[in-house]
């Protein structure tokens, strides 16, 4: 895992469910195959109504035209994100897109344990509302040491609520690599 | 110490007498789902992480059953029931349910429950959310993502953090106009679509334990759209006879203690409620039907896990026999089983199936179809700016398809009643 984290926020509302982070009419595509897997970076976030996403302005695309990597890779979010189905497409196609660190006011719990499981994207919660004081295209940067994240846009640092005990599986890189490592698997 | 049914059931999984809300536990696993979306991901993980030539840790546990893009010309689907079928033959899956077969079910929670899979006292994951519609069962149900199933397939075990649990009473006599649809949209509006995070549901009380068994998973059906980790109703003897006429496997019961400590308690009496929607675009957005009559619908959708069960039918055939529908209006059954009941069951003497197509409703094959938009030539999808009543559980933007409709969760009775005026309307004008 990084100990630092950089990039530019794409911001979002409330209740983000998987339906609009990665449309069911897309979840056929492999998620092994290299040739589709960039499909999921495509059609990432592709649900999002237009005028919310990329807040607070709206209509600034996660995506742009058939590029398959966003300019943006830390998503900021309010509470309840990645909420409806079970689908991994979700994180998956965050990743795919270049998503490292989602910054949300709460999770719903499957997206949560995916996220951290699957070794996709840091799920980070905070305690202030962050969707309102950061803007799309801010620079972020997150120090996973200090469980803070500077708006290098703005010169202001925010507190993120400590990962807890799931920092070690994300530190391991997933459940997989995480029960290998204490020795938790049976097989293999 | 006092437990829930909740933490009984973990503690028995997790070999101890005892789990307190709050910590996380190793889980053995009596079931896992898994379906057409999420089976071939799911399979290519666990090939990765335990080898090439590993084997499931129990065949006779692994029940996969396809039903999301079933009828559909999308190539990428019917790959993915390919992968499905290789899979379970190689690893000698006894309950895999093939596509264009006879062995073909539909909609896998309402197919647990008819095949005899949803056992008092059991545990079961599956890759799919509304793996929590068994906990109708006096069992525990959630739903996981791919990586998590595939630690299942190759270890029977999972973690899971034992939930607090609320409870909800419901007491009185289900009026006619009523439906556990109802109900559970009532909960949503009164704690919204994150009231109870990684929390178990637990319903209570004797309208709950009045209703049939199909009604009772309409409940546990949506505990995840309050994001709930598992809802929850003590099997009682209902319950104990539908699943004995299913199964000849041992289960066990088990009740809350009378002492058992909850994060908090509602209470509800079935005569003070009305029938309600959750408007667009949130399961939680709740208003009466009589404040939103006369609302203009494009189209009326009943079916899914939530809707499309017998009961739903029942109810959906009371209102609409000898009636016109007004707009499009898509029967979709769950299931196989449910499908052949719409041609056995009648209503005052006429099928249900032929009361449906005398009121110019069309009716489908048995599958998820259009509760999740899927394909785009999924029947019942949504198209621009339609504006849907539906009996399914999910009315996010672009759920059913078009990100630009409006979906309005409701009952089967005030889907029918809103089908034959093309507007909101309350069942009790019909009943």
């Amino acid at each position: 895992m990084e100990t630092i984290i950089q990039g530019k926020a794409y911001v979002l509302g409330k209740n983000i469910d998987t339906d609009q982070i990665i449309p069911a009419e897309h979840l056929v595509y492999s998620l092994s195959d290299p040739d589709e897997v960039v499909l999921y970076g495509k059609y990432a976030l592709s649900g999002v109504p237009p005028a919310q996403g990329g807040l607070p302005e709206g209509n600034i695309p996660f995506i742009n035209g058939d590029e398959v990597h966003s300019a943006f890779t830390i998503i900021i979010a309010g509470p309840n994100f990645g909420c409806g189905s079970s689908r991994e497409h979700a994180p998956f196609a965050l990743k795919i897109a270049g998503v490292k660190a989602i910054i949300a006011e709460s999770y719903a719990r499957i997206f949560y344990r995916n996220c951290v499981d699957g070794g996709f994207a840091v799920p980070y919660e905070s305690a202030e509302h962050l969707n309102q004081v950061i803007n799309t295209g801010d620079e972020l940067r997150i120090d996973v040491a200090a469980n803070t994240i500077e708006n290098l846009s703005s010169n202001v640092t925010y507190k993120l609520n400590p990962l807890g005990s799931v920092f070690n599986i994300i530190e391991a890189g997933g459940i997989f690599a995480y029960a290998r490592q204490e020795n938790l698997m049976a097989q293999s | 110490m006092a437990q829930t049914i909740t933490q009984k059931i973990l503690a028995k999984a997790a070999n101890r007498k005892f789990v307190d809300a709050g910590e996380s536990v190793w889980l053995n696993v009596d079931i896992l789902l898994t379906h057409d979306v999420c089976g071939p991901p799911t399979f290519d993980i666990f090939k990765e992480e335990f080898g090439p030539d590993a084997k499931v840790w129990d065949p006779e546990k692994v029940v996969v059953l396809p039903d999301h893009y079933i009828f559909t010309a999308n190539e990428h689907a019917h790959r993915n029931i390919d992968l499905l079928r290789q899979f379970a033959k190689e690893q000698g899956l006894k309950h895999y349910y093939d596509v264009g077969t006879e062995r073909y079910k539909g909609v896998c929670h309402v197919a647990l429950a008819e095949e005899g899979f949803n056992l008092p006292g059991t545990v079961l994951f599956g890759t799919d959310s509304h793996t929590c519609t068994s906990g109708a069962f006096g069992m525990f149900g959630t739903g996981i993502g791919n990586t998590d199933a595939a630690f299942i397939l190759g270890t029977g075990k999972l973690w899971e953090k034992v939930p607090e649990s609320i409870k909800f009473i419901f007491d009185g006599e289900m009026p006619a106009y009523l439906t556990a649809k109802d109900l559970i949209l009532q909960i949503l509006g009164d704690i919204t679509t994150d009231g109870a995070t990684y929390m178990a549901m637990e319903f209570d009380g004797e309208a709950i334990f009045s209703l049939p068994m199909e009604e009772r998973m309409t409940l546990t059906n949506m505990a995840i759209e309050a994001g709930g980790m598992n809802g929850i109703i003590a099997a009682d003897k209902i319950a104990e006879e539908y699943v004995k006429a299913r199964s000849n496997k041992p289960y066990e019961l088990f009740q809350s203690d009378a002492d058992a400590q909850y994060y908090s308690t509602y209470r509800y009496n079935v005569r003070d409620l009305e029938p309600v929607v959750a408007q667009p675009h949130s399961p939680d957005n709740r208003a009466t039907v009589r404040s939103v009559a006369g609302t203009k619908i494009t189209k009326s959708y009943i079916g899914s896990c939530t809707g499309g069960k017998l009961t739903d039918f029942m109810m959906a055939a009371k209102i609409l026999k000898g009636q016109q529908v007004t707009v499009t209006t898509n029967i979709v059954p769950a299931t196989v089983q449910v499908a052949r009941s719409l041609e056995t069951e009648q209503y005052e003497g006429v099928s249900l199936k032929k009361i449906f197509e005398d009121a110019g409703c069309s009716v489908a094959l048995p599958s998820c179809a259009a509760c999740l938009g899927g394909p785009a030539d999924t029947v019942g999808r949504s198209v621009d700016k339609d504006v849907v009543v539906s009996t399914t559980n999910r009315n996010f933007p672009g759920r059913m398809g078009s990100k630009h409709a409006g979906v309005y969760l409701a009952s089967p009775l005030t889907a029918a009643a809103s089908a034959i005026t093309g507007k909101l309307t309350d069942p009790r004008d019909f009943l």
